[in-house]
């Protein structure tokens, strides 16, 4: 934000700056402080950091920290955001906007990668990666062709197709103005007829059924066999775990999302989990007879692309001994 | 206790003879045996209950254990960057239990201790600072009663009646009473320069929700607040701090907020282009729409409180709110719309705050179409559906501030449903 910071310096010479009774309370940030945290970058390019990435790089970047929710091509797994296409189709009965449909700024792409991004991963990217994987964003809605390369200073090259798409809220104007005054009280129509019905879509949660008792039963009894955990260690791995939340669930009601139900996933022979689509990688091993004990998941937790090449699992990995260990633990609690 | 005036409370709980009382003219119903419940010793009326110590933080009694919040799995990819919707159908008054109040999470709902807590106003102020979060309750604070509604409030409805409950139509939103500094406070001991026309707020969580605000907002009413309902923020709330922006859009009362930057042009956020902007029927798009609409809902009788007392006096209730002040009045129509009576509000109705309506009527037993209608202090009438398509088209996802329509079948079963 230096560029940020000069232009304000530059501004508060002519303005003034509101000194009201203050408190005294708080202390000074240190500049290294708002560097820290100040990493908005503006539709100016203002807040970009040096650095830069081509397409091709982006493609394999995408593919290892983002495609696992957005696709190889950027088009969305599931009710994932599709990033790419939807070109024209904001007046249609069902647009679909995307970067390249609908955001009106390159920054707002580069910024929310940069500082939110990967979901449960998020700041971990270098500002290289940033921008290989927005290149590959521009690319895969034909904005950009394959030489491209986005940086710092190729940034202001690029607008986006619906910059010009937007008004400022007028709802005063053409909504308050209108609809203002004393309203009808009596006969205000001649005729009413129901029109739409909830009921003949049905897609309404059904309130929660009581849980017969014999279920509570069944669930009592993997106590026992959890008891010889580290509580301790399970209730970190529990912790470690939400990483994982965004594709994996575990427990009473877990479903299959982008990953498979993890319960009782410690003994389990890979590949078991009934109803999950599994990577040709992971069918492959669970071919060869692999089981996931605590030892072979630390293995695969630890570089999951190292341990088994082509998994779908879109997961850099944990680093450290401890969450290792905790995870597995945790695993190892979370019984069928 | 005896109150043989109006014997109200009384009846309400001879449960089978109310529902045979129906053909009866006077309304008071006969019970055809002495009831049980008063003539034999109960086990309450004999035995002990709990002990002081038996809850130190106590939950709702285990008779209320359907009064919660409830998600709708299909609206977003997982529960993680998702929302959920209040049980307005089984509340009353006005105040929304933080308990049972809506969670809409980008990230997730972080565990963020009050010692890990830093607050930094930076940008164009005098001075750059960091507060802790005991720095912040040294500053001079405020009470203040606000809803906070989620801009896609009702947003599934756009194309038609859809979701089957007052909870689920109408449910993205809560009111508390919040305990905060005013945002003008921290401004001020930073010493902001007044080219600054903007603040950008962010939060401390891994979505880094940041939204940009006018300063004109930021000096007016917003409040850095860290209790809500008299007690400490909940987790899923944003605990220990988040922002109040009265009046405003959901996402733009930035939770576990740790920045606050003055600026002289607004970021243009992910939630300030792409999302929470409305898309008209022609394509173009609505930004910065960041005032909630005046609007009302029937909360009670509704699909999931349908009416079990068959005809005779009934109590239709509901709330009203508008994000540019005060709501003034609010009618209410059986008839779909053709003819309106005035409800009686609870309370005068207090700026940017929920208001409790009440319509103490006598009902035939006969199929009825239930709507409300709220008009603010600027004059503004809560539109129809049609009217807000007409102007708006079918995608503008959020702000849908329409009419709620509810059909209440002879049987007391009600369903959401639009009109002509």
């Amino acid at each position: 934000m230096s560029k940020f910071l000069k232009a304000a310096a530059a501004l508060a010479v002519v303005s003034t700056p509101v000194m009201a009774d203050t408190f005294g309370i708080g202390r000074a940030a240190l500049p290294e402080e708002i560097a820290a945290w100040d990493k908005d970058v503006r539709p100016d390019g203002t807040g970009l950091p040096v650095g830069s990435g081509d397409v091709l790089t982006g493609e394999e970047v995408f593919a290892d920290q983002c495609a696992v929710c957005h696709g190889d091509f950027a088009e969305g797994v599931g009710n994932w955001p599709k990033l790419a296409g939807g070109a024209d189709t904001l007046a249609d009965d069902d647009p679909l906007k995307t970067v390249g449909s609908y955001w009106p700024y390159l920054s707002t792409t580069w910024d929310y990668v940069n500082r939110s991004m990967p979901f449960g991963n998020a700041q971990s990217l270098s500002p290289d990666e940033v921008y290989a994987i927005v290149a590959y964003i521009l690319y895969s809605n034909d904005l950009v062709d394959d030489e491209f390369v986005l940086s710092n200073e190729t940034f202001s090259e690029v607008t986006l197709p619906n910059h010009d798409g937007f008004i400022l809220d007028d709802r005063l104007e053409t909504e308050h103005s209108k609809w203002v005054g004393e309203p009808c009280m009596e006969n205000c129509k001649d005729e009413v007829e129901v029109t739409m019905r909830a009921m003949v879509l049905d897609v309404t949660p059904e309130e929660d059924e009581p849980e017969p008792e014999d279920a509570l039963e069944e669930v009592e009894a993997p106590i026992a066999e959890v008891a010889t955990l580290d509580p301790e260690l399970v209730a970190a791995g529990e912790k470690v775990f939400k990483k994982c939340k965004a594709c994996h669930q575990v427990g009473e009601g877990a479903k299959n999302k982008t990953g498979p139900i993890l319960n009782g996933i410690v003994g389990q022979a890979a590949g078991g989990v009934e109803g999950f689509k599994y990577s040709k990688a992971l069918q492959a091993k669970a071919d060869e007879g692999l089981v996931w004990t605590e030892d072979t998941l630390a293995a695969f937790l630890a570089k999951p692309k190292a341990f088994m090449k082509g998994t779908k699992m879109s997961f850099s990995g944990l680093r450290k001994e401890k969450d290792l260990a905790a995870i597995t633990a945790y695993l190892a609690s979370v019984d069928d | 206790m005896t109150d043989n005036t109006t014997g109200k409370s009384r009846r309400a709980f001879l449960k089978g003879a109310a529902m045979t009382g129906v053909g009866l003219a006077a309304g008071q119903a006969n019970a055809a045996s002495p009831d049980p419940l008063i003539t034999e010793v109960q086990p309450w009326a004999s035995g002990l209950g709990d002990g002081v110590d038996a809850a130190p933080y106590g939950m709702p009694i285990e008779y209320e254990d359907d009064v919660v919040r409830r998600n709708v799995e299909w609206l977003t990819a997982d529960t993680i960057s998702s929302i959920n919707f209040t049980p307005i159908h089984a509340l009353d008054g006005t105040i929304t239990p933080q308990g049972c109040a809506f969670e809409r999470h980008h990230s997730g709902a972080i565990e963020l201790k009050k010692e890990d807590y830093r607050l930094m106003i930076n940008g164009m102020v005098d001075q750059p600072l960091v507060f802790t979060y005991a720095d912040l309750e040294r500053f001079p604070r405020e009470n203040h009663v606000y809803f906070c509604e989620c801009a896609a409030n009702t947003g599934m409805e756009w194309a038609g009646a859809q979701l089957n409950g007052a909870q689920f139509t109408h449910g993205m939103i809560h009111n508390m009473e919040y305990t905060g500094v005013p945002l003008r406070t921290l401004l001020e001991e930073a010493g902001y320069d007044t080219a600054g026309k903007w603040v950008y707020v962010e939060g401390a969580d891994a979505s880094s929700n940041g939204r940009s605000i006018p300063m004109e907002k930021a000096l007016d009413d917003v409040l850095v607040a860290f209790k809500a309902n008299g007690e400490a923020l909940r987790k899923e709330h944003g605990y220990p701090v988040r922002l109040v922006v009265p009046g405003w859009e959901g996402n733009m009362w930035v939770k576990w907020i740790r920045r606050i930057e003055v600026a002289n042009a607004p970021v243009e956020s992910r939630e300030e282009t792409s999302k929470y902007t409305d898309v008209l029927a022609n394509g173009v798009a609505r930004k910065w729409t960041w005032e909630m609409d005046a609007k009302s809902v029937v909360t009670s009788p509704s699909p999931q409180a349908p009416i079990s007392h068959g005809k005779g006096p009934l109590v239709i209730s509901g709330l009203a709110w508008s994000g540019r002040g005060a709501i003034k009045r609010v009618d209410v129509s059986v008839d779909g719309g053709k003819t309106w009576q005035t409800a009686r509000l609870a309370k005068p109705g207090e700026k940017m705050a929920l208001t409790r309506f009440y319509l103490d009527t006598e009902w035939n037993g006969e199929e009825m179409l239930l709507q409300s209608r709220a008009m603010d202090e600027t004059g503004y009438v809560q539109p129809t559906k049609a009217q807000l398509r007409e102007v708006r088209g079918l995608n503008s996802i959020y702000h849908n501030n329409c009419i709620q329509t509810w059909l209440v079948r002879a049987n007391g079963e009600a369903e959401n449903v639009e009109v002509s």
